[in-house]
């Protein structure tokens, strides 16, 4: 795989029937102490990756991309698996290892394996091709990035163990399982879902998948969500003991927790010290930090900064995987882009505050540990009344879980479920004297011993082995619908498959859609109407509006749109920018050793920036001076006629100007003066002045009279190669 | 009965008996309650089984997600599924002295059921 190449999802798609998954279980990231990267050491950073995108700063900093300890997952299901693998692959190179699919609505209700490649609504149908398909690609993926990604779904619903033997057999390295996610949200029967959770945990530790419980829906679902706080500790025991009980190694069993409160909140306030209590009770389990969802709206902005502050809870006390949720779950499925965005805070987040335990530390007095105690007793408080009131089953009977009450306050508003009632009611059969199952990893009573075997040997031996054993033995289904499918539409898609049409896209391929961001000088009402008039003007279909912000009452309203055009691209009828011209640092030694070359520079007009011009001057940041370039630099806020003067004086060959600040287009109006003071002074043809800016296009640039304007992204390479093909041209 | 009750925070007056606790004695009674709490639950799933249980077996058994649906259909069908969908067909390949696949095809096609019931002595 080149990685300038596009996956070829038909590629996967081939041979599906053969494919065998190279590895079973779960792979956490490597340690590396002291790890260090262009100067920078790191404490809490993992083996650096083969290939990925590194943060935008990055450039500044020789492109290292240092991937922090964590295990970072994306949740990427967007109804096509197919389109999915890309984003995938595009998560991966921005650092996530851990990618999750969600299911479809409706799965969980559905009582069996569903089959072939139907396209989901809100997730993905997951099936046997479409998970062996993902885990094909993951394998092409995980080589290109070099370090192992784990691929994970869901093992709930009435098919529980049906999901946990498939994803067993074919590689699946993470699952979530909590039977108390079937009762309280799904209304499935509590004593089948307790029953089908304790087979579906054994074939998980056979499978050594690691597990993800399902707490933190509590606080999505709840009234006043941080009140759960005392119940979620309750659920999370109940989940990780019961796991523990029927097999599930504690290394392997990781607790979903969420920050349960968000700002305006005082956030690290009721975050942290449930975040303590919780690690303090369960420090021999895994903590897999999910985000707060529950107050996520539409800003991206917004949901960034909950993203950040909840991951510096994680760095406070403890995260071994860090959930990422796209900062656009509020309005939508996730698109591409916001899933890499997601990658990338955290990722950025996670190594901004490396190494901060060895600099501060929580107080062991006062209000922290204060709270934390107070949580802990409540939920001691809560298992106790639990249990007098006749244990979990009456407890969900009796509306326990999920009240908006902070434990022992109750509200009356908890979810209740009948002990006998929910889908799969009545479904459960007491085992006889001789049941039997001849198989691996099965949960419970199991009479082998009426078939002659003894205790420790495998029921399996008994069928000559099952599945677990001799993979030969599984069957295949490839598809059962033979329109709702991968092929029709891939079909439907051919024009724009590796070819040189292209679309917009935000999660399908050529889906079409764009998204305006309009600032419109009047209030929310006639800005949202006003908006969609200018998306219907663009020739836009199907607008709507995404988001909106007030600026000021009156004064303006921020609204973005999506819509989808009704074009396609022609990559080869496009006129590309020329790429820079540069000479090689040999082509530009060996010019200069012939010639000197002497240059000023200044930061022009009110503009105390000088980072930019620094980086492109200073040895230290591979600049110019580096090829021996005598530079004269003159500092900061320097008038234009002090530059020009000092270049007369110096006999320099070169101006270099910096302007940074680009309000009322102040930083070409400098070039244009710079440009007719030379002139005036009839020392224009003396020398070359060059213009530099974040802001700057060079065609604006030289419009004004200057030699060449560089924007954003400047080496110091570049300068020294213009200027010495100007002169060379001389 | 479902009932929802509302009630004032009491959490001073409930508190009284642990809050001599030191922080590790809290941990062990949070752990004790636990299992308290999980243990019947444990026992459950120990004595019982359930459609998708059954299927899980038969599909490790080496049968398609459709093939396992239908067996296990049966198997309830006919009263048997508490000895186990993967016995009955395990039992039928033993009477029949052919393999597990044809066994469970034989199911499927309706074949073999009267066979294991007599051997299991289930009559419906």
């Amino acid at each position: 795989m080149k990685f300038n190449e596009k996956l070829d999802i038909r590629e996967i798609l081939k041979d599906l029937d053969k494919y065998e998954p190279r590895r079973r279980g779960w792979t956490w990231r490597e340690h590396v102490k002291n790890l260090e990267m262009s100067g920078n050491v790191y404490s809490d950073a993992s083996k650096p990756l083969k290939n990925s995108v590194p943060l935008p700063a990055a450039k500044y900093f020789n492109n290292i991309d240092p991937q922090p300890i964590q295990v970072i997952t994306s949740e990427i299901a967007s109804g096509r698996f197919e389109d999915d693998i890309r984003r995938m692959r595009m998560a991966a190179w921005h650092g996530a290892d851990h990618l999750m699919v969600i299911r479809t609505a409706g799965q969980s209700h559905f009582d069996g394996l569903i089959e072939g490649t139907p396209q989901g609504i809100g997730g993905v149908a997951i099936t046997r091709k479409q998970v062996r398909a993902q885990r094909k690609a993951l394998d092409i993926i995980e080589d290109e990035v070099g370090r192992p990604i784990n691929y994970h779904s869901y093992v709930s619903g009435v098919a529980g163990p049906d999901i946990a033997v498939m994803f067993a057999e074919e590689g699946v390295n993470g699952a979530h399982q909590d039977p108390q996610y079937n009762v309280l949200y799904r209304n499935i029967n509590m004593i089948r879902s307790f029953v089908d959770a304790a087979e579906s945990k054994k074939v998980m530790a056979w499978g050594d998948i690691l597990q993800i419980d399902g707490a933190h829906n509590a606080n999505a679902t709840a009234m006043v969500a941080w009140k759960v706080m005392p119940e979620l500790m309750v659920q999370h025991a109940i989940n990780s003991l019961f796991s523990v009980k029927a097999g599930i190694k504690k290394e392997n069993i990781a607790l979903s927790t969420v920050p349960p409160t968000a700002v305006p909140a005082p956030d690290l306030k009721i975050n942290l010290p449930y975040a303590k209590a919780l690690r303090d009770f369960f420090s021999e389990y895994k903590m897999r930090a999910q985000m707060n969802t529950k107050y996520m709206e539409s800003s991206t902005r917004e949901a960034t900064v909950t993203h950040v502050l909840n991951m510096m809870i994680s760095k406070l006390t403890s995260a071994d995987i860090q959930s990422t949720i796209t900062p656009d779950e509020g309005r939508n499925v996730p698109w591409h882009m916001y899933n890499v965005e997601a990658c990338d805070t955290a990722k950025q987040a996670l190594i901004g505050m490396d190494g901060i335990l060895e600099m501060v530390e929580l107080k062991d007095t006062g209000f922290l540990p204060e709270k934390v105690r107070e949580l802990k007793e409540r939920s001691i408080l809560f298992f106790e009344e639990l249990l007098e009131d006749g244990g979990y089953f009456q407890a969900v009977e009796d509306g326990y879980f999920i009240d908006s009450g902070i434990y022992p306050e109750r509200n009356g508003d908890g979810i209740s479920r009948e002990i006998n009632g929910g889908i799969g009611a009545n479904t459960v059969y007491e085992r006889d004297e001789d049941y039997l199952a001849p198989v691996t990893a099965h949960y419970g009573y199991n009479n082998t011993s009426q078939y002659g075997l003894k205790d420790g040997e495998s029921p399996a031996t008994l069928i000559g082995g099952s599945t677990f054993e001799d993979r030969s033995k599984i069957q295949y289904i490839d598809e059962l619908d033979p329109v709702d499918n991968v092929n029709t539409r891939l079909e439907e898609k051919e024009k724009y498959i590796n070819s040189n049409i292209i679309k917009p896209e935000v999660e399908w391929l050529a889906d079409g859609v764009v998204v305006i961001d309009i600032t419109l000088p009047t209030s929310v009402r006639y800005a949202e109407a006003a908006a969609l008039k200018i998306a219907e003007n663009m020739n836009l279909l199907e607008s709507e509006v995404i988001h909106k912000e007030i600026l000021h009452q009156a004064e303006a309203t921020r609204i973005q749109v999506k819509g989808k055009v009704d074009f396609d691209i022609d990559l080869n009828e496009l006129t590309l920018a020329e790429e820079p011209d540069i000479l090689s640092d040999k082509e530009i030694k060996e010019f200069l050793e012939n010639r000197d070359i002497k240059i000023v520079a200044g930061t022009v007009g009110e503009d105390e920036h000088s980072v930019g011009l620094r980086e492109i001057i200073d040895i230290k940041h591979g600049g110019i001076e580096k090829y021996g370039i005598d530079c004269l630099y003159l500092g900061t806020s320097v008038p234009i006629s002090k530059l020009v003067d000092a270049a007369i004086e110096s006999n320099a060959d070169a101006i270099l100007m910096s302007t940074i600040i680009s309000h009322d287009e102040v930083h070409y109006k400098n070039m244009k003066k710079a440009h007719e003071y030379a002139l005036e002074k009839g020392v224009r043809d003396q020398f070359l002045i060059i213009a530099g800016g974040t802001q700057v296009t060079p065609e604006i640039a030289r419009k004004q009279g200057v030699d060449q304007g560089f924007a954003r992204g400047t080496k110091g390479q570049h300068v020294a190669s213009f200027i010495v093909k100007k002169l060379k041209e001389k | 009965m479902i009932r929802r009750s509302t009630r004032q925070d009491d959490f001073e007056k409930r508190r009284q008996h642990i809050k001599d606790l030191t922080d590790e004695q809290l941990k062990e009674r949070f752990w004790e309650l636990a299992e308290k709490t999980v243990n019947p639950l444990v026992d459950l799933a120990y004595k019982n089984t359930s459609p998708a249980i059954e299927r899980s077996v038969v599909l490790r058994m080496g049968f398609s997600s459709i093939e396992a649906k239908d067996i296990v259909e049966k198997t309830i069908k006919h009263g048997l599924i508490s000895k186990g969908a993967g016995h009955v067909i395990y039992r039928l390949s033993q009477l029949n002295k052919i393999t597990i696949r044809n066994a469970g095809l034989s199911l499927i096609n309706n074949q073999g059921w009267d066979k294991v019931k007599k051997s299991f002595e289930v009559s419906k």
